[in-house]
């Protein structure tokens, strides 16, 4: 349980802030309840500082040797063509920030096979350096090939920090890695920055409830996981060229354990890409069935653009977790976003906020989702949707 | 063959309400039910067994209420539960979770395979099925829609960026399930849950697993809270309210406005 000095006064804010309720005040002091998980959101909220966690019992390490921020670089393999993954250019864009701040070098690290060719359009991003391992062995992603290879890096170079794409492979690698290295891992981040020489990890927290911002002070490298389109892309070094590192690092045996039979990309989609679409329309509870999703595909098809839907609506089966808009899910910045039947839990705004026009439709006047809309209209999408669909074939003709 | 499945207690996300004021999630008086998809991977082991015969235990961490998921996971049919139940693993986030999962793992011993949903429905993660894996010192497959197991291999299909891959592994391994999207969870008949009341649930402290204190709890998470603090607040934009039709013809009116609509 968390720790309460005789500090303590008795103001009761951490009674507030704590997100499971379990700090009360007793004769004016502050109680923890059975219900505290220590997950340490009071501590920095104190006034008086007279709350702590116990204190760890491993000695402090010394960190100062380990210097630099890494990417992780994803190659993208649909079967035919390979190609460097967004997400690594806007992953390498925001750690030439964090860089910056810190005062060191960025790199990219790349595994695969022929790697020659993805060089120079990785080093546009302020890259100082791109280590690459290469050969036939990490042609296609194997995950204790790919972690070997990671973990012998990061023993070797010592980095700071290490961004990871929250993509199917990011996740599976990763952890993989934190668990080797003992160090911490934030999943789904949606802000990164850097703080008396740590990096913040900022992300919906203890379910979406709250905004956190983690840290790992005394572990290295500091890792972090972040979706697609959650940074944008900046090319800030044009035409320079990143010194390149090649390391020759021995396979795993672990790898040859799992196997790959066959790869099948799904068809391209009929309607459009969500993370890709100018306009999209999405659904929350508030649409209740399919019936009304049906009514968000029109729309979506007469506007030209992709249906998203809400965490809620995903739990409820109303659509694939593909088309989840949210922290956990794609990141969008349309240009139009229309929220139907959606509240506006934190979860799903930081992966709509960036949309130039929002509008939100909600029976509730008192929604969330109308905080962070240029237009909200109080009623039933159900009701509503039907009628612009008539008015906009009226329009047509 | 031995399987170990890994699930865990949550709070039902489809019942969570939304704070108006603050919007955050208002968590209390919010039921809870076994994480969707170890309800899943549980079914998926339940599969096997019926083609094998295999042996399915049962394995969480949690407070004692948490006996209730491995209750349901007995009465729908695997053989014995294991929950780990001590103070010394609060404060644990994944790293120290996933060490903790893994030492009881070699407590139990025999295993052949072990299935995890992709991720807990209350943290998103994913993270804790690989850690699993690596202090067990075996491969891992994550993000599975299928399974099959014959004889020293399992087959999956597994989930890629824009497709799947068929994928085959030697066992011992460590499965990861994710679920379709029209899965319906199977609940236990009454008769069912009242047979498995017989079946046996060990409750384990970290003593127990013989657990290194260095590793657990507070002591094996390297990731703290810094500060918490409420979504930025926003400007409300323009508000509306009338009949169905005036919206919709509100709506049109905004499309055209912001040039979406000619």
């Amino acid at each position: 349980m968390i720790q309460v000095s005789e500090k303590c006064v008795g103001c009761g804010k951490c009674t507030t802030v704590c997100p499971f309720g379990a700090l009360s005040l007793v004769n004016r002091k502050a109680v923890p309840s059975a219900a505290c998980t220590m997950c340490g959101a009071c501590v920095s909220q104190c006034p008086v500082k007279a709350l702590s966690l116990p204190a760890a019992g491993a000695a402090k390490k010394d960190l100062s040797a380990y210097k630099g921020v890494w990417v992780f670089i994803e190659i993208s393999d649909n079967g035919q063509m390979q190609s460097v993954r967004p997400v690594g250019f806007e992953l390498l864009s925001k750690g030439r920030e964090l860089a910056n701040q810190l005062g060191e070098e960025l790199c990219a690290v790349i595994i695969g096979n022929n790697l020659q060719p993805y060089f120079a359009e990785l080093s546009q991003y302020g890259t100082d350096k791109i280590y690459a391992v290469e050969g036939p062995a990490y042609a296609r992603y194997n995950t204790a090939a790919y972690a070997n290879a990671m973990v012998t890096l990061i023993k070797k170079y010592l980095p700071s920090v290490v961004l990871y794409p929250s993509t199917y492979i990011g996740r599976d690698l990763s952890p993989r890695i934190s668990s080797e290295l003992f160090v911490g891992l934030t999943a789904d981040c949606t802000g990164l920055s850097i703080k008396e020489g740590n990096l913040i990890q900022t992300r919906p927290a203890f379910g979406g409830n709250i905004m956190a911002d983690i840290k790992c002070p005394d572990y290295r490298p500091q890792m972090s996981t972040v979706r697609p389109n959650v940074f944008k892309k900046v090319v800030t070094t044009p035409g320079r060229m990143a010194i390149i590192v090649k390391e020759a690092v021995a396979v795993s045996p672990q790898a040859a354990k799992v196997r790959i039979i066959s790869t099948q990309m799904n068809p391209p989609a009929s309607g459009m890409k969500l993370d890709e679409a100018e306009v999209v329309i999405a659904g929350g509870r508030g649409m209740k069935n399919k019936a009304g999703f049906d009514l968000l595909e029109t729309l979506a098809g007469e506007l030209g653009g992709a249906v998203g839907a809400s965490r809620a609506a995903i739990d409820l089966g109303l659509k694939p977790k593909e088309q989840q808009v949210g922290q956990s899910g794609v990141t969008v910045s349309a240009k139009l976003y229309v929220a139907c039947g959606i509240s506006g839990a934190v979860q799903h705004v930081v992966g709509m906020e960036h949309s130039d026009v929002i509008i939100g439709i909600n029976k509730d006047a008192n929604a969330p989702i109308f905080n962070v809309c240029k237009y909200g209209l109080v009623g039933d999408a159900s009701q509503i949707l039907p009628r612009i669909l008539e008015q906009i074939k009226a329009n047509k003709k | 063959m031995n399987i170990i499945v890994c699930i865990k207690q949550v709070p039902d996300s489809t019942q969570v309400k939304v704070d108006p004021k603050t919007g955050t999630l208002i968590r209390a008086g919010v039921p809870s039910i076994l994480n969707p998809y170890d309800h899943f991977a549980l079914e998926r082991a339940l599969e096997i067994k019926a083609k094998t015969g295999a042996k399915i235990t049962l394995l969480s961490m949690g407070p004692n209420q948490a006996t209730a998921v491995l209750r349901l996971g007995l009465a729908l049919g695997a053989d014995e539960g294991v929950l780990l139940s001590d103070r010394a693993f609060a404060g644990s986030d994944t790293w120290a979770t996933s060490y903790a999962l893994a030492t009881a793992v070699k407590k139990i011993g025999q295993y052949d395979l072990i299935l995890c949903g992709q991720m807990a429905i209350d943290g998103d993660t994913a993270q804790t099925g690989p850690g699993i894996a690596y202090h067990l010192g075996i491969p891992q497959i994550t993000f599975c829609e299928s399974i099959d197991a014959n004889g020293n291999q399992i087959v999956v299909k597994k989930l890629i960026e824009g497709g799947h891959q068929i994928l085959e592994a030697d066992l011992p391994v460590l499965v990861t399930m994710t679920m379709p999207v029209d899965y319906a969870a199977k609940y236990p008949s009454f008769l069912a849950a009242h047979k498995a009341q017989d079946k046996t649930i060990h409750v384990w402290t970290a003593a127990d697993i013989g657990a290194d204190p260095n590793k657990l709890g507070l002591n094996g998470s390297p990731t703290r809270v810094d500060r918490i603090f409420p979504p930025p607040a926003r400007q409300k934009g323009e508000m509306f309210s009338g009949s169905a039709a005036e919206l919709a013809n509100k709506f049109i009116e905004i499309l055209k406005k912001e040039s979406v609509l000619k």
